[in-house]
This record gives structure tokens, C-alpha cells and sequence, in this order.
């Protein structure tokens, strides 16, 4: 089936947008300036949106080490992190062999966005697709859509400012797939306020959860030690 | 006053009885502490489920204090009131058992200052067991297992409360497990009046909590709208709402709220309520009571 979608890709691309050369240019352009970075500490805060969960907006560090080492530190207290995050480094998303295909134009908030489509080589990789949504002028990706094998489809949005330079953006919103959670009543013990009644009468909730991040800092190229990736 | 609650408590506490609610409740904690240490991952990937699966679980960071000492909370408050029935229960029967309560209603106390006092004595003895527990399960899993955040698991909702926000809820919810471990003292206690020797009282006691509970947690429609609400066991669990917070439109829990306060509080008037009613007719029928024994 991936087979099939892969080869339906590579023949949308040929026929309707050209041989894809000015996609791979582009990327290209793109991952120079991401290269720019060799590691980071960044200091943000982080929340949560998760249907199921109430967490408290937490103080967080985020560390990145090439070629794709990164981490979600939140060292005053417990942050439910998901999986996917390592799609949040967009060097990892550029690194490995695969193949830029033009998708289009599109618009993200006003700034008009060039989509490219990266198919990864490696057949077995963990990522099926990469959508990227790259403003031309700044060569600054605003939106990546991952489509992985095991958690399903993942979205970045990025919003830059300070650190633009770098390619680092000033606040992230990370979205991806959950799944329900449930445990019995007979096992919690749920003291019985009302609002449960309310939620379970409320409108389905949301399979998708978010995990938004604004920067506040960040130290660049000054090293990082791969203790702290444990 | 104050002398004969001295009296009261002398007595309670000159019995051995008295101390098995303590040791019982050190072996319980403890047990509980021993297996968290050495295998508290298992406990957290059942409560967790399948979340390991989309989450990166920080598994050292939930297993502390805080955490540590919810769960035992949860698993044991619900069988505590079968260890204050022990003592609540023996107030007034077991004095008639030993033929001692003629000779004490003929003392120059009236009956009701009699009955208040021995009240406020198993009062004093609930909240004592109450803070032996506290001790137990906050102070010394604080102790052996640190603080961090605490997570609170529902049936369909996981709460993270952050650690600087935890420790007000803990004093308040055993504020409140105070409050409903009294009533169930309140209900022992007035059936203690009734009866010739304490086993009587204790068992009547256990098993209408026992009963209760099971009503009060079964998930049958029927239940929910007509008897559940009336039950003092339903709202004895009423502590855990401080542990309940309120979340914005984003989804980000607001610390320092509580998410349904009327609630715990209306919760908590209906458990003051059950108490005033059984202490109060205990005080009633005692006082009309023929006193034979």
C-alpha cells in the first residue's frame, strides 16, 4: 500500500509540477541555514492540551545536538512528553536520504508558503512522509506535517522571531494522535463532583492532542554533553 | 467538661484495642511504601495503560512522596472506618457490657454532658488515627520517596498537580477525612446505645459501610438518581475533590483552583449533617434510655 502511495506521489510530481528540482533546490537552501546550528539549550514553557489530561503550563528545556538528538526537560516537575517530539527538531526531518517533490503554493497566516513533499529512501524508516511548508523569502519552514508508521500523522506549526537566523523558531505548536484512557471506576474510586456527567454528556472529544512551546532563550553552538540525551 | 473528656480518653486509650487501629494502619502503609519501592513502575504502567504507548512516561519523577501517598490513601480511607467502628462502637456498650454505666449515670454529670463527652473523645481518638496515618503515608513516603508533581488518576481524566501546589490540598483533604471518618464514629456511636455489649455496634457498623460503599461505587442508573445521592458513603470520598483542579479553554489546569468546590463543600455540610443527626440521637435516646446494667 505504501508502495502504491509512494508511486502515485512520484507520479503526481512528474506530471503536474515539473521534475521537482526546484523543490530539492529549495529544501536544500533551507537545511543550509538549519546546519547553522550544531546544538542548542533552549528555555520555554510548555502546555498541554490534551483531552484527557490537566497539566499545569510547565518551565521546560529543550536540548538539540546534531545530527538528531533532542530532549524535553522539565526539571521542576513531571511533563507527559509525547513520543513524536523528535519530529520537532527539524533537522531531524532533513537528514537521511529522500527524495523533494513540489506540492504547490499555500498560505499560512497571510505568508505565502511553497509545499514540498519529502519521501524519505529508506523504506523501513519510522517516517512514511514529510509536507513541509516553506516560506521562500525567509527560507523558514512554518508548517511540517509528518505521516509516520507507528504514530500516525504528526503537525508542527512554527512562529519565528528573535532567532530567526537560525532557523529556530520563538514558539512551536505540536500536534499528534492519542488514544482514549479509561480505568475503572471500581479502581479509582472517582469521587462523584458532577463534572464527569457533564464531560461524558459534552460534545466526542478530540483524538488529537497539542503540546505548544514559547521560547524564551536560547544558547546556540555552545555545546552540549550526550548525558543530558539519557 | 474537660475533665470528663479527660476521663473519656483515659479510658479509650487504656485499652488495647485502641492500638490496633495504629499498628494496623503502620503494617498497611508500610506493606504498601515496601512494594511501591521495589516495584512502583508496574503500578504506574497499569494506572497509565496504554498511554506508555503515545507518552514518554518519566517513571522516577511520578513515583514520589506525593504520589505514593495518594494511592494509599485511596486504597486504605476505605477501610479505616471499619478500625474507628472498633473504638466508636465499644463508647456505650461496652461500659454496659462491663456494668459500669449505672454507676456512671448516677454520678453528678448530667447524661448529655456524659454522651458529649465520650463523643468528643472518639472524636479526638478518629482524628488521632487521622494523623498517625498523615504521619505514615505523607510524612514518611516524603521522606523515603522525595516530592515532585503529583499525578492523580480518574477513570477517564489524569490530573498533574504541581508540587508547590500539592501539600495545602493534603491538609485540607484530611481535613475532610476527619470530618468523614466521624461520621461513620457518629453512626457507631449511636448504635453503641442500643446495645448490651459492643459486638453488636461494631458489626452493624462495618456492615453498613460495607454496604454502602458498594451501593455508593455501583454504576446502575437507578442507584445513582434515587439512593446515592443520601448515602453518607458517597461523599466520603469527597477528599479526593481537592485534588480535582479546574482547567482553562486550552486544557491547562489552573493551579490553586479546585474544579467543583460547591460540591466537596455541599459534600461536606451532608457529612456534618449525618453527624449532628446520629450523635444527636444518640444524646436522645440515651437520655430516655432505662439504664439496667
Amino acid at each position: 500500500m505504501i508502495k502504491i502511495f509512494r508511486c502515485f506521489l512520484v507520479l503526481t510530481a512528474f506530471t503536474g509540477n515539473g521534475y521537482g528540482q526546484d523543490a530539492a533546490a529549495l529544501v536544500q537552501k533551507v537545511k543550509a541555514k538549519l546546519d547553522k546550528v550544531n546544538d542548542y539549550e533552549a528555555t520555554g514553557e510548555m502546555k498541554t492540551n490534551v483531552s484527557f489530561m490537566k497539566v499545569p503550563a510547565a518551565q521546560v528545556k529543550v536540548y538539540f545536538k546534531k545530527p538528531g538528538k533532542i530532549k524535553i526537560r522539565n526539571e521542576k516537575g513531571i511533563s507527559l512528553v509525547p513520543k513524536g517530539t523528535v519530529s520537532i527538531s527539524l533537522n531531524n526531518l532533513l537528514s537521511g536520504q529522500y527524495q523533494a517533490l513540489d506540492a504547490g503554493a499555500d498560505n499560512i497566516n497571510g505568508t505565502p508558503v511553497k509545499v514540498i513533499k519529502l519521501l524519505p529512501q529508506d523504506e523501513n524508516g519510522e517516517v512514511v512522509l514529510s509536507k513541509l511548508y516553506i516560506d521562500e523569502t525567509r527560507l523558514l519552514i512554518l508548517r511540517a506535517k509528518t505521516t509516520t508508521r507507528e504514530s500516525g500523522t504528526n503537525e508542527l506549526e512554527m512562529q519565528y522571531g528573535k532567532f530567526a537566523a537560525y532557523a529556530l523558531p520563538d514558539k512551536i505548536i505540536f500536534s499528534f494522535n492519542t488514544q482514549d484512557y479509561k480505568l475503572p471506576k471500581g479502581v479509582t474510586f472517582d469521587y462523584d463532583d458532577g463534572s464527569q456527567k457533564k464531560k461524558e454528556n459534552g460534545t466526542k472529544e478530540s483524538q488529537r492532542g497539542k503540546i505548544e512551546i514559547a521560547y524564551t532563550s536560547y544558547i546556540i553552538n555552545k555545546g552540549i554533553a550526550d548525558e543530558v540525551f539519557k | 467538661m474537660w475533665q470528663l473528656l479527660q476521663i473519656e480518653l483515659f479510658k479509650i486509650f487504656r485499652k488495647p484495642r485502641t492500638y490496633i487501629s495504629f499498628g494496623a494502619i503502620a503494617a498497611m502503609v508500610i506493606i504498601v511504601q515496601v512494594a511501591l519501592k521495589f516495584d512502583g513502575q508496574s503500578y504506574i504502567e497499569f494506572i497509565l495503560g496504554s498511554l506508555k504507548e503515545t507518552l514518554d512516561i518519566p517513571y522516577a519523577t511520578i513515583l514520589n512522596g506525593y504520589f505514593v501517598c495518594f494511592i494509599i490513601l485511596n486504597l486504605l480511607l476505605i477501610h479505616i472506618p471499619l478500625l474507628i467502628a472498633l473504638v466508636a462502637g465499644d463508647e456505650v456498650a461496652g461500659e454496659a457490657n462491663m456494668g459500669t454505666l449505672r454507676l456512671l449515670v448516677s454520678k453528678p454529670v448530667s447524661r448529655t454532658e456524659l454522651m458529649l463527652a465520650k463523643f468528643f473523645a472518639t472524636v479526638v481518638y478518629t482524628a488521632m488515627v487521622l494523623a498517625w496515618m498523615a504521619f505514615l503515608s505523607l510524612v514518611l513516603s516524603i521522606f523515603v520517596f522525595g516530592t515532585n508533581d503529583l499525578i492523580v488518576a480518574r477513570s477517564n481524566t489524569l490530573e498533574i498537580i504541581g508540587h508547590n501546589d500539592v501539600m495545602w490540598r493534603y491538609l485540607a483533604a484530611f481535613g475532610y477525612a476527619t470530618v468523614a471518618l466521624t461520621t461513620v464514629a457518629a453512626l457507631a456511636f449511636m448504635l453503641s446505645v442500643f446495645a448490651e455489649n459492643s459486638i453488636g455496634p461494631i458489626v452493624s457498623t462495618i456492615s453498613i459501610v460495607i454496604v454502602f460503599t458498594i451501593l455508593s461505587e455501583m454504576q446502575i442508573p437507578l442507584y445513582d438518581r434515587t439512593v446515592k445521592p443520601y448515602l453518607f458513603t458517597s461523599h466520603m470520598l469527597g477528599w479526593k475533590g481537592f485534588f480535582y483542579l479546574k482547567a482553562d479553554a486550552e486544557g491547562v489546569s489552573i493551579p490553586g483552583t479546585i474544579e467543583n468546590l460547591p460540591a466537596v463543600l455541599r459534600s461536606m455540610g451532608i457529612l456534618l449533617g449525618y453527624i449532628v443527626l446520629f450523635a444527636g440521637s444518640a444524646i436522645v435516646v440515651f437520655k430516655k434510655k432505662d439504664i439496667l446494667s
